[in-house]
C-alpha cells in the first residue's frame, strides 16, 4: 500500500513559532514524526501555533505525538495554539487527551535492572522454600488419606487402580525394556574396551551384572516413568483443575485425594517394581548379546560368570529402591497437578516442573540409598 | 450508499466442514463507520462468518472483499498491508499468555513498523488508558487479569495499529450486566471517536439495541440485514421468536427509554 508521507515545517512570525504539519499522521509514520517533532527548537519564542489544516490522515498515534509536543512546550512556559484541525478529527483528539491525562497521573513503574535481578533471586529462593514445605505437607496429607482408607477399604478404588497399572505399568514395558537393553549393550561395550587392557575382559560380566542390578535397572525405569507417567499425572489432574472438575468433585462429596491421587500412587507402587525387574533383565540380556558377539564369551559362560558375582543382595538393593522412587514420582506428579491454577499455560509449566522435580528427587534418594547401603556393608 | 463506503463485501459465500454446510449463497455488505451486529441461533455459524472474513476459515465458494480487495488474490507480501487495516477481538481476549499486556499490544507494532522502543511504550500506555484499564495493568500477564480486563486488554491489542475495521466475537459474553453495559459504551465511544467500522458477533440483546446501527440475522444459511425496526416487522419464525421474545422486548424498551 502506498503510504503518503508526513511532514513538519517550522517558521517564525513576529516572535511566535509557526509549526505547520501535513500528510498522514498515522502510526506508520510515527517514528518519522517523532523525530521531526523532537527537532523543534522554540529559541525563545513567546508562543507556538500549530497549523493542522493540511493533515490528510490522523490516528491515535498522530494525536498522541501532537499532544505530547504541546504539553512539552507548555511545560517550558510557551503558550500553544492549534488551528485548522478538521472537525472530524476533534473526537479522536479528545479521547487521546483524556487517556494521556490518565497515563500522566499514573506513570508506569519501570524497575531498575539490577534491583529486578536481586528481586528475582529472592523470590526464587523463597519459592523454593515454600515449595519444599508444601510438598512435605502434601506428603502428610497422603499419609492421612492412607490411614483413612484403612478404616474404610471401599475408598480404595480397584477399577481406577487397575486402569492406572495398565497405563503406567503395562504400556511402559516395551519402552523401558528397550532402553535398558540398549544401555546394557553400551555398558558391556565400554567396559570390555577398558578391561581388555588388563586382559580381564571376562570381568565385564561382573561390572554389567552389579551395576545393572544395583543401580541402572531401577534408575532407568524410574526416570522413564517420571517422564512418561509423572508428567501425565500432572497434565491430567492439572487439566481437571483448570476445568474446575476437581472442585465439582468436592461438591459431589468426593475427595480428589481418594479418587485421583491414591490410585495413581498405588498403581505406580505396583508397576515400578515390576518394571525395574524387567529392566534389570533386559539390561543383562543386552550385555549378553554384546558379550557373545564381541567378547568371544558363550552365553553359558556369561551366565556362569554372572552366577559367581551376583548374590540376592545385589538384586534386593536394586529392588528396594523401586517403591520409594514410585512414591516420589507419583506424589510429585499429583501434587504439581493439583497446584495448577488459572490458565492452560500453567498446566504446561507445572508439567515441566513435575518432571524436573521428580527426577531430581529420585536421584537424591538414590544417593541417600548408596550411603545407607555402604554403611550397612551390602 | 456509495460504492467506496462498502468496506466488507461478501458475495455467494459458502462454507462447509465435511458434509456440513454452514453458509450457502450468503451476501453481506458492511458500510464504513457503522456498527453491525451479527446474531443467530447456536450453530448457525456467526463466528464462522467472522473467521471467514478475517481469513481464518477458507470458504468453499464465493468472494470476500475487504476495502474492495479479495485477500485470497493477494500475494503473501501484499497481505500485511491489508492485515493492519483490521483488528480482531476474540472471545476471551486471546492474549498471548507469555507476554504482558503492554507486550501484547506491541506485537503488531514490532512486526509491521519500525518504531523506537520508547515511543512504542508510550503508545501502548495510551492504548491501555483508552480502553479504560488502570495503568498498572500494562505490566501484568493475562493470567493475572479478570475476564473483563482481559477483554479490554484484547481490545487494546486489536486497536494497536489504529485499524479501520474492528471485529468483535461476543464482546460481552461472560461479563456481568454492569461490565457488559460499560463495555458496550466503550465500544461505541471508541467507534465514534476513532471512526471505526465495527463487525460484532453477539448474543447480547442489550448490545444489539444499544449500539448497533444495523443487525444481520443468520437464518437458513444466509443473512437478513436490516435495522432493529426492520427485523421487528419480519415474519420469519426464528426472527420473530428472537426479536419478540420477552428478553428482546425488555432490551428494546430499555433502550428506547434511555435514548
Amino acid at each position: 500500500m502506498e503510504v503518503p508521507a508526513a511532514w513538519v515545517r517550522t517558521s517564525a512570525e513576529d516572535g511566535r513559532l509557526i509549526v505547520s504539519v501535513g500528510g498522514a499522521w498515522t502510526v506508520r509514520q510515527a517514528a518519522e514524526i517523532d523525530r521531526s517533532l523532537r527537532d523543534i527548537a522554540p529559541d525563545g519564542a513567546r508562543g507556538a501555533v500549530f497549523d493542522l489544516s493540511q493533515l490528510t490522515g490522523f490516528d491515535t498515534a498522530g494525536a498522541w505525538l501532537l499532544r505530547r509536543t504541546l504539553s512539552d512546550l507548555q511545560g517550558r512556559g510557551i503558550a500553544t495554539e492549534m488551528r485548522g484541525l478538521a472537525q472530524s478529527y476533534m473526537p479522536l483528539l479528545r479521547v487521546v487527551e483524556t487517556a494521556e491525562k490518565e497515563t500522566k497521573e499514573h506513570p508506569p513503574l519501570i524497575p531498575n535492572y539490577w534491583v529486578a535481578m536481586v528481586e528475582r533471586v529472592g523470590r526464587a529462593t523463597l519459592e523454593f522454600g515454600s515449595e519444599a514445605r508444601a510438598l512435605l505437607a502434601f506428603y502428610g496429607m497422603t499419609i492421612f488419606a492412607y490411614l483413612a482408607v484403612l478404616r474404610r477399604p471401599r475408598a480404595l478404588r480397584m477399577v481406577s487402580l487397575v486402569n492406572q497399572i495398565e497405563q503406567s505399568g503395562l504400556n511402559a514395558i516395551p519402552i523401558v525394556c528397550l532402553l535398558s537393553f540398549l544401555i546394557g549393550i553400551v555398558i558391556a561395550y565400554v567396559g570390555a574396551d577398558q578391561l581388555r587392557r588388563f586382559g580381564a575382559e571376562i570381568f565385564t560380566v561382573n561390572l554389567l551384572g552389579v551395576i545393572m542390578m544395583r543401580e541402572i535397572g531401577v534408575l532407568l525405569a524410574a526416570i522413564m516413568i517420571a517422564g512418561r507417567s509423572g508428567s501425565a499425572y500432572t497434565a491430567q489432574i492439572g487439566t481437571m483443575q483448570v476445568n474446575e472438575e476437581n472442585d465439582a468433585m468436592r461438591t459431589l462429596g468426593l475427595d480428589p485425594m481418594d479418587v485421583l491421587v491414591l490410585p495413581r500412587i498405588n498403581g505406580l507402587l505396583i508397576s515400578l517394581p515390576i518394571l525395574a525387574f524387567l529392566s534389570d533383565f533386559a539390561g543383562l540380556l543386552g550385555g549378553a548379546v554384546m558379550a557373545t558377539g564381541v567378547l568371544d564369551v558363550t552365553f553359558v559362560q556369561f551366565v556362569q560368570q554372572l552366577k559367581t558375582v551376583l548374590t540376592v543382595d545385589h538384586f534386593l538393593v536394586g529392588m528396594v529402591k523401586a517403591p520409594v522412587f514410585a512414591f516420589i514420582i507419583a506424589i510429585v506428579g499429583c501434587y504439581e497437578g493439583l497446584r495448577v491454577s488459572g490458565s492452560a499455560e500453567s498446566v504446561g509449566r507445572m508439567t515441566t516442573k513435575s518432571v524436573v522435580t521428580s527426577i531430581f528427587l529420585v536421584i537424591i534418594a538414590d544417593a541417600i540409598f548408596s550411603i545407607i547401603f555402604s554403611a550397612m556393608g551390602v | 450508499m456509495e460504492e467506496d463506503d462498502i468496506v466488507i463485501r461478501v458475495r455467494g459465500l459458502r462454507t462447509q466442514f465435511g458434509a456440513q454446510v454452514v453458509h450457502d449463497g450468503l451476501d453481506l455488505d458492511v458500510y464504513r463507520g457503522e456498527v453491525l451486529g451479527v446474531v443467530g441461533g447456536s450453530g448457525t455459524g456467526k463466528s464462522v462468518l467472522l473467521r471467514a472474513i478475517v481469513g481464518l476459515v477458507r470458504p468453499a465458494a464465493g468472494r470476500i472483499e475487504l476495502f474492495g480487495v479479495d485477500p485470497a488474490s493477494l500475494s503473501p507480501s501484499e497481505l500485511p498491508a491489508l492485515r493492519v487495516r483490521y483488528g480482531v477481538l476474540f472471545q476471551d481476549g486471546a492474549l498471548f499468555s507469555s507476554l504482558t499486556v503492554v507486550e501484547n499490544i506491541q506485537v503488531a507494532m514490532r512486526e509491521y513498523l519500525d518504531l523506537p522502543q520508547q515511543l512504542m511504550n508510550q503508545l501502548a500506555a495510551l492504548k491501555v488508558a483508552m480502553v479504560g484499564l488502570p495503568a498498572d495493568a500494562g505490566a501484568k500477564f493475562p493470567a493475572e487479569l479478570s475476564g473483563g480486563m482481559r477483554k479490554r486488554a484484547g481490545l487494546a491489542r486489536a486497536l494497536a495499529l489504529d485499524p479501520e475495521i474492528l471485529f468483535l466475537d461476543e464482546p460481552t459474553a461472560g461479563l456481568d450486566p454492569i461490565g457488559a453495559a460499560a463495555f458496550d459504551q466503550l465500544i461505541r465511544d471508541l467507534q465514534q471517536s476513532l471512526g471505526l467500522t465495527v463487525f460484532m458477533v453477539t448474543h447480547d440483546l442489550d448490545s444489539l439495541a444499544a449500539i448497533c446501527d444495523r443487525i444481520a440475522v443468520l437464518v437458513d444459511k444466509r443473512v437478513k440485514t436490516g435495522t432493529m425496526a426492520d427485523h421487528l416487522r419480519d415474519d420469519h419464525p426464528w426472527i420473530r421468536a428472537y426479536f419478540h421474545g420477552p428478553r428482546a422486548r425488555v432490551a428494546i424498551a430499555t433502550n428506547q427509554a434511555s435514548g
